[in-house]
């Protein structure tokens, strides 16, 4: 009796069961092969040759991309393999930057670990002697290419998951880097900071900010007050820090943490979240009615926002206009609270606790801001406050739970479950029933839209209305759907985004976890929290109603736009020269036409083309400039023209004559006289 | 004189070169297709006009064909061909090969350096006239030391004879303008 479809592995007989590579079916059994490159959300790369096993009768292979046949005789762990892998971590840790002690990913770096768990104890290799410039421009991130081992984790988690693509390989053999384009800095191209390439940097080359001096130094300060919101992932996630499973709720010991660490309140970051959801779901009803300006989408990821900002622009107009619970809670606290404790906005420090990257550079908007202060002083995500703990010495296992300060401390379900993919969904639409008809809903959870599914779609009814719900995480599942609504292929009414996979549980920010099950026991966590509440619906917040009855009046009101509200801008996708195409020798008129993404797909090409036939016939090049530029930021109606400091929307090959003759030669001919 | 020249004939033809270069780049894009496969050829093409690849233009490029700009930027700067820094309207390259290098590339180096009056690691001239370069081995080692001034080859050069071939060049040039 042969067994057909088996392979060897170390002396062990294994079934293949539709495993595609051979690193699959070690890890199946127990065998943890080590991995640079290999993520199993990323397509397969084979570079960083850590994974190799030794095929019989084919010799050394890198497991993450050999398909196992059958028959095939398997060792994980032969001298021959022993030397090649510890061969390899020395060449990579020749390239290395191994400035260890003062990395930010001391300890949770994975270089460090394999050299540790391979017995790499010399580097016969000499060192890099060129030491290439950081990269401190991004308000989120920092990237330190000394570190950068090339496995390309970052470049493909960008434009594979997160469908952006703003890191690439550029050079060649010792010169490579991974950098954005034209070796820009972050903050020059179309990042997001949603911070995924540091989540899956194997080693110190991107980074999470730090920024826990300011917060220390805050904290020393007599005369701040200084007060701190948590968003709804921390709770899930910080325990892991402290040797606590994913997914185990932690809130009160985290609230007893920070109390001690000096914060003046701790406060729940979930309470405006619900806020969010009153303010959201009226917004959007009123769209309803109205039929405009749907599909809606959320707006309280600022990743997805910047995102939007920059891909897009057509959409802007549909995006809540509601502002993060992070930015709501700072506002609330800065223009209203600071007034209860007779203080002014700048006497209170808010620092928040966050699962997310992106919200370091959400807090910096000059737009969220009173009084000339910033809402949010500061963001903290939860690997530094996990950092501040350890360095206060307090043992977090031992600490006594403590509960949150009123009177942002009260907080329901529907708060909470935004902390996971869909979670902002099903609070809208806990709410959403209720506030058409006027009946409670009887069931609260919307099943449908959980999960880890890359799209998620939920039909409810309201007052006999069908209303089609879709929730997508990861930006590259968002730009799927963009694209599909822009086809006419796609057609929902409200539409959930989350920049990172699986939600905020899955944010940047959080402790570093190289899997899914990670994220899966987080979210689990999260909708525990919420069965737990003993109010699931945000409208039944009584904290909430008060800050009504107060401050805000009532949903949508002038008080409520004014605190909660925002709005959105659009942006180029990299800063940038324009392309000189007609410079006149005394120029009178300056003509930019935009050859932007929207408006290049709008034809603004033919557009420029013809624009510039009509400046030969009429003999008018001397006298202007004339460039094509990247973007002129009113994308939802290209192409764009911009004379002088008029922009002009919508100028197709048809109609750009007309607007050559009554804007331009009448300029020109004003300008003559 | 001379070189008052040049620059006003620049100055002139830069208003209708930059708007036909771009109709070119527009017309290559269209010829060669949109697909990421084209990339490499349309790229090529655009050296051709521009004589390198303006940052600007790799990405409009990246826009037309619906990719990120750093990827188009790896691919431009992986390849040895390509030039991201503007080059002369005559590159020199120099051969600085063992054979080139014995019989004398140096002197001849310097003697094009002086000549076109570049200082120090510069490669171009600021008129944008010459680009000079050395390079490993141009597999004519038989006529070392050999240098190379766009497509043509020149053998057995010497700093007399360099200085009469860019005196050529620059006849060829004043006649042509």
């Amino acid at each position: 009796m042969e067994q057909k479809n088996t392979v060897l592995i170390d002396g062990q007989v294994v079934e293949i069961n539709g495993e595609k590579n051979i690193l699959e079916l070690t890890r199946k059994i127990g065998i943890d092969i080590p991995t640079f490159c290999y993520h199993s959300e990323l397509s397969l790369y084979g570079a960083c040759r850590m994974c190799v096993v030794e095929v019989e009768g084919r010799g050394i292979m890198a497991s993450c991309s050999t398909p196992p046949t059958p028959g095939m005789k398997i060792l994980t762990n032969s001298p021959r393999v022993q030397r090649v892998r510890r061969t390899v971590l020395e060449l990579l840790l020749a390239n290395h930057d191994r400035e260890c002690t003062t990395c930010d990913r001391n300890g949770s770096c994975k270089l460090q670990d394999l050299s540790n768990r391979f017995g790499v104890k010399k580097i016969r290799f000499g060192e890099r002697d060129v030491k290439l410039p950081l990269d401190h421009s991004s308000r989120s991130l920092v990237r330190d290419p000394n570190k950068c081992i090339l496995c390309g984790d970052c470049v493909r988690m960008c434009s594979e998951v997160q469908g952006i693509g703003v890191l690439d390989f550029a050079g060649r053999g010792s010169q490579t880097v991974v950098a954005p384009a034209f070796n820009k800095n972050l903050a020059e191209v179309e990042c997001v900071n949603c911070g995924q390439c540091a989540a899956v940097c194997p080693t110190g080359a991107i980074v999470v900010k730090d920024e826990t001096d300011r917060a220390w130094a805050a904290l020393n300060d007599p005369t701040k007050t200084v007060v701190v919101q948590v968003a709804p992932a921390v709770r899930v996630a910080l325990g892991e820090e402290f040797g606590l499973p994913a997914g185990e709720i932690v809130t009160g010991k985290l609230v007893a943490a920070l109390k001690r660490l000096g914060f003046d309140k701790v406060f729940d970051t979930s309470i405006t979240a619900d806020l969010t959801v009153i303010e959201e779901t009226n917004e959007f009803i009123k769209r309803l009615q109205s039929g405009e300006r749907l599909p809606q989408f959320t707006s309280c990821c600022p990743g997805w926002v910047k995102f939007a900002e920059h891909n897009g622009a057509d959409f802007l107009n549909n995006l809540s206009s509601c502002r993060s619970p992070q930015q709501m809670f700072g506002s609330l606290v800065k223009k209203h609270w600071a007034k209860d404790l007779g203080k002014k906005p700048d006497e209170i420090f808010v620092v928040s606790i966050m699962p997310c990257t992106a919200k370091k550079y959400e807090a910096a908007l000059s737009n969220m801001t009173t009084e000339g202060v910033a809402d949010v002083d500061l963001v903290l995500t939860t690997q530094e406050l996990a950092r501040m703990i350890r360095e206060a010495g307090l043992v977090f296992d031992q600490l006594d739970v403590e509960s949150f300060d009123t009177p942002f401390g009260f907080t329901t379900g529907a708060g909470v479950i935004f902390g996971a993919t869909g979670g902002v969904a099903e609070a809208v639409l806990r709410a959403a029933h209720e506030f058409v008809t006027g009946q409670p809903i009887e069931q609260v959870n919307f099943e449908a839209v959980r999960g880890f599914a890359d799209r998620k779609e939920a039909t409810v009814e309201i007052d006999g209305q069908e209303i089609k719900v879709a929730v997508v995480h990861g930006l590259g599942n968002a730009k799927k759907l963009l694209e599909e609504i822009r086809e006419g292929k796609a057609d929902y009414h409200i539409i959930e985004v989350m920049a990172c996979p699986g939600g905020c549980i899955g944010g940047a920010g959080q402790p570093i976890s190289p899997d899914r099950e990670t994220k899966k026991q987080r979210a689990k966590g999260i909708y525990n929290a919420d069965k737990l509440s003993q109010l699931r619906k945000a409208q039944d917040n009584p904290m909430v109603a008060k800050f009504y009855e107060r401050w805000l009046k009532e949903p949508n009101s002038a008080e409520a736009h004014e605190a909660l509200h925002t709005t959105y801008s659009n942006r180029g996708r990299i800063t940038g020269e324009e392309i000189q195409l007609i410079a006149g020798e005394q120029p009178k008129v300056d003509i930019a036409v935009c050859v932007g993404t929207c408006c290049y797909l709008d034809g603004s090409y033919d557009t420029l083309q013809k624009l510039m036939k009509l400046t030969e016939t009429e003999q008018v090049q001397d006298r202007i400039n004339l460039h094509a530029t990247f973007c002129l930021e009113q994308c939802e109606k290209g192409p764009v023209i911009k004379v002088d400091d008029e922009i002009i929307n919508a100028v197709t090959p048809e109609t750009v004559e007309k607007v050559f003759k009554e804007k331009i030669l009448k300029k020109l001919a004003a300008a003559g006289e | 004189m001379k070189q008052e020249g040049i620059i006003e004939a620049q100055q002139e033809d830069r208003g209708t070169t930059h708007q036909r270069k771009f109709e070119k780049v527009n017309e290559i894009i269209g010829r060669l297709g949109r697909s990421r496969s084209a990339l490499v050829p349309i790229l090529q093409e655009v050296q051709e006009e521009y004589r390198y690849l303006p940052e600007e233009i790799l990405t409009y490029i990246a826009t037309a064909l619906g990719l990120s700009p750093a990827s188009v930027y790896g691919v431009a700067t992986f390849y040895a061909q390509f030039s991201l820094e503007a080059k002369g309207k005559y590159v020199i390259k120099i051969c600085d090969g063992t054979a080139c290098h014995v019989r004398g590339s140096n002197p001849v180096l310097e003697a094009i350096k002086k000549r076109v009056n570049l200082q120090g690691n510069k490669s171009t001239t600021d008129d944008l006239r010459y680009t000079v370069e050395t390079v490993s081995c141009l597999g004519a080692c038989g006529l070392a030391p050999v240098v190379m001034i766009n497509d043509k080859i020149y053998g057995q050069m010497t700093p007399e004879a360099i200085n009469i071939i860019i005196d050529e060049l620059e006849k060829e040039d004043a006649a042509d303008e």
